[in-house]
């Protein structure tokens, strides 16, 4: 079966590297990549704005070049929320988290370089997952009911909401503020709206793109304007900038590891995004490391860790979309639909069927990546001029491009009312010292989160055991309570820590206790 | 979400210490949570085995006000911690003002000539007006950077993106 399969793939390369096909490739890498960088532009417009041109084409090369589009925009993505803090596409939001403050200190370059070798190695893992163990994946995703996914979801939100800097208590509740944010718009059982304010735009609900352009981009702004001069005050950036040390290395190829797994892992379950891996694999990190406290401050591997979870995710999230019909998020979504307009129905026999198409878009995946590393290593420095552009300018501008990329999402100004208020409310939280990351992940789980959990529910009559006795739920409500017990105890020890602190009048010129800086404010 | 509620100037121009700002930010999330659970008993709750729409904004509003309430108890009694920032490494304290009203104005002035005027007045609104809010910036370079920002609407947004909003449009 193995041989098989590598003969196919032999077979795929071939058709990838067809001359026409290579060229629409990296046409389709290039605009992904430029439309990607800028802020508001993420696969899903850079897809989207594209998708027409591919009417008129044969279908392998329409389909290599949105493949192309969707890897380098997502790259792109990455470039924005390291340099910018400008995450366009949501799972970048986590790499802002350390990514950003990288930048800060002169390593942005290294930050990108990182990010480049992470994405690389963690795509080619993903494309071997998909080549020999799609079928097993398959079988294991088929044992998922609405029981299975709620459970899941929620060890999800609990090991996310606990990664942000300070209180854990602060991050479930700004997960679940992100939850409610999910709930505006039309419920999907009854038909009745919630939270829309008898506003008809809101019936669909808050947009992605909008409440993240909002929480980090507009935010951001509001907190920073007039205390910044530029965002990298480094004086020149080279290519070999780009190179991470050794010792980096060290840190980071570890986590690039660690969210490979994590990213191949959540590929093959249905209805998780990107996003949610993306803060699964930065909790992970933080978990594993030696100085949780120090994450959000400039760590590599929070970095490394979040972005090949990502990039491995979305290569084995064709599985699912391409031989059971059923896309992971809205990009895949979009690709699906690409797919259908040429008249391909994606199901168990695509591959039979359409071998040019499935080997092809396979091998064109790997040519898409090594076309993304070749073109970037010219195009850094372009990115990495953007630092060096005053504040006072780079902000303004970027208001230009969030305002108008978030725009053109829906072609509605709507939108942009949604940037300004979660702006206002970003900037709001941050003061108070809320991490404003968490609302996001609540967000983009929220609606799936409650459609299994009534789901659920509704199978069991009522019955919320069903939880517990199921064998794949019971392990990861197990797993939940492991996770609140871990962050209850290391909150009993800093408390008790501290308190013994207090009790001595005068500790003398001792460090305060490790754990009472782990936990924050709490 | 009640956002209009929020005003950053009204209780943050007092220097927060980590206990005050922990007691404001809990007692604000409680409101939040017992406004969700307000409008989610009018969308009927129903129960365990046929939820109604409203029970899920029922169930996260009380969990909200409930850790809403934990965060403004834990916040009492303790010493205000000096770590320098929480979650982007911002400078505490207030931001600045007349940086965050050009940059709001922005956004508003865009909206209405998004609406009104079409793509390019709109472009230079929003970008004259935000940098403004920058103490650095003279008139000259914000005029400059605002054409600089409409060529670029017009070639890459307009032109090569086929953004659909028209360049210029008289009234809505």
């Amino acid at each position: 079966m193995i041989g098989q399969s590598l003969h196919d793939l032999w077979f795929g390369f071939g058709v990838a590297f067809q001359g026409s096909n290579l060229l629409w490739s990296f046409f389709g890498v290039l605009v992904g990549n430029l439309i990607g960088v800028l802020p508001g532009m993420g696969a899903l417009q850079a897809i989207s704005i594209l998708l027409p041109l591919t009417y008129v084409m044969h279908p392998v090369p329409a389909i290599l070049m949105l493949a192309g589009i969707f890897y380098g925009s997502q790259y792109g993505g990455a470039i924005g929320a390291i340099l910018m803090n400008m995450p366009s596409h949501p799972p970048h939001a986590v790499t802002c988290l350390d990514g950003y403050p990288m930048t800060k200190q002169g390593k942005g370059g290294v930050a990108l370089g990182v990010t480049m070798i992470a994405s690389f190695f963690a795509a080619s893992v993903g494309i071997i997952v998909m080549i020999f163990a799609s079928p097993l994946l398959v079988q294991i995703a088929f044992k998922f009911g609405p029981t299975e996914i709620f459970s899941i979801m929620l060890l999800g939100l609990l090991a996310g909401s606990t990664m942000s800097r300070g209180s854990p208590l602060k991050g479930v509740a700004m997960t679940i503020f992100g939850l409610l944010c999910g709930v505006v718009g039309t419920d999907v059982n009854s038909g009745s709206f919630r939270f829309a304010f008898n506003l008809p735009e809101l019936s669909d609900g808050l947009e992605l793109v909008a409440i993240s352009m909002g929480l980090f981009g507009v935010a951001d702004f509001l907190l920073n304007v007039n205390r910044m001069k530029s965002i990298g005050d480094t004086g020149t950036l080279k290519l070999s900038d780009m190179r991470p040390s050794k010792e980096e290395l060290k840190r980071a190829f570890p986590a690039m590891i660690r969210g490979t797994i994590v990213g191949t892992v959540f590929g093959a379950m249905p209805g998780t995004g990107p996003t949610i891996t993306t803060f699964i694999a930065y909790a992970l990190e933080r978990k594993v490391s030696k100085t949780p406290n120090k994450f959000g401050t400039g760590m590599i591997e929070g970095v490394a860790g979040p972005e090949a979870s990502a990039h491995s995710k979305t290569q084995v999230d064709f599985i699912p979309t391409m031989s059971l019909g059923i896309p992971g998020d809205a990009v895949m979504a979009l690709i699906l639909g690409a797919l259908l307009i040429q008249g391909i129905q994606p199901g168990p026999q695509l591959i039979t069927e359409h071998p040019d198409i499935f080997w092809g878009l396979i091998a064109s995946f790997w040519i898409g990546n090594v076309i993304l590393v070749v073109l970037n290593v010219p195009l850094i420095g372009v990115w990495v001029k953007l630092l060096k552009v005053p504040y006072k300018y780079l902000f303004p501008a970027a208001m230009f491009f969030i305002a108008t990329g978030v725009y053109s999402t829906q072609n509605s100004l709507f939108q942009i009312w949604e940037v300004l208020v979660f702006g206002i409310v970003g900037a709001v939280l941050m003061t108070l010292e809320f991490s404003v990351a968490p609302i996001l992940l609540g967000f983009v789980l929220g609606p799936m989160v409650e459609e299994n959990f009534r789901r659920a529910l509704l199978l069991s009559r009522g019955d919320m055991s069903v939880f517990v006795t199921r064998p794949i739920s019971g392990t990861f409500i197990g797993l939940c309570a492991l996770l609140l017990m871990g962050v209850g105890y290391s909150a009993w020890r800093a408390r008790s820590h501290r308190k013994a602190m207090l009790e001595l009048p005068k500790a003398p010129d001792s460090a305060p206790p490790a754990e009472a800086v782990a936990i924050g404010g709490k | 979400m009640h956002p209009h509620g929020e005003d950053p100037a009204s209780h943050a121009l007092r220097p927060a210490s980590k206990f005050k700002k922990d007691y404001y930010g809990g007692a604000l999330l409680v409101v939040v949570g017992l406004a969700a659970v307000y409008a989610g008993v009018g969308y009927r709750v129903g129960e365990l085995a046929h939820m109604g729409p409203g029970f899920f904004p029922v169930a996260l509003g009380g969990l909200l006000a409930l850790t809403g309430l934990l965060i403004a108890l834990s916040a009492r009694g303790e010493e205000p911690a000096s770590e320098e920032a929480v979650s982007h490494g911002h400078p505490g304290g207030m931001p600045d003002m007349r940086g965050c009203i050009c940059i709001i104005l922005g956004i508003l002035a865009f909206l209405l000539f998004g609406e009104y005027g079409g793509l390019l007045p709109a472009t230079f609104a929003i970008v004259f007006i935000s940098a403004l809010g920058d103490r650095d910036n003279s008139l000259t370079e914000v005029t400059l950077l605002s054409l600089a920002m409409c060529f670029i609407a017009v070639v890459v947004f307009w032109w090569a993106l086929k953004l659909q909003l028209p360049l210029f449009q008289w009234g809505g």
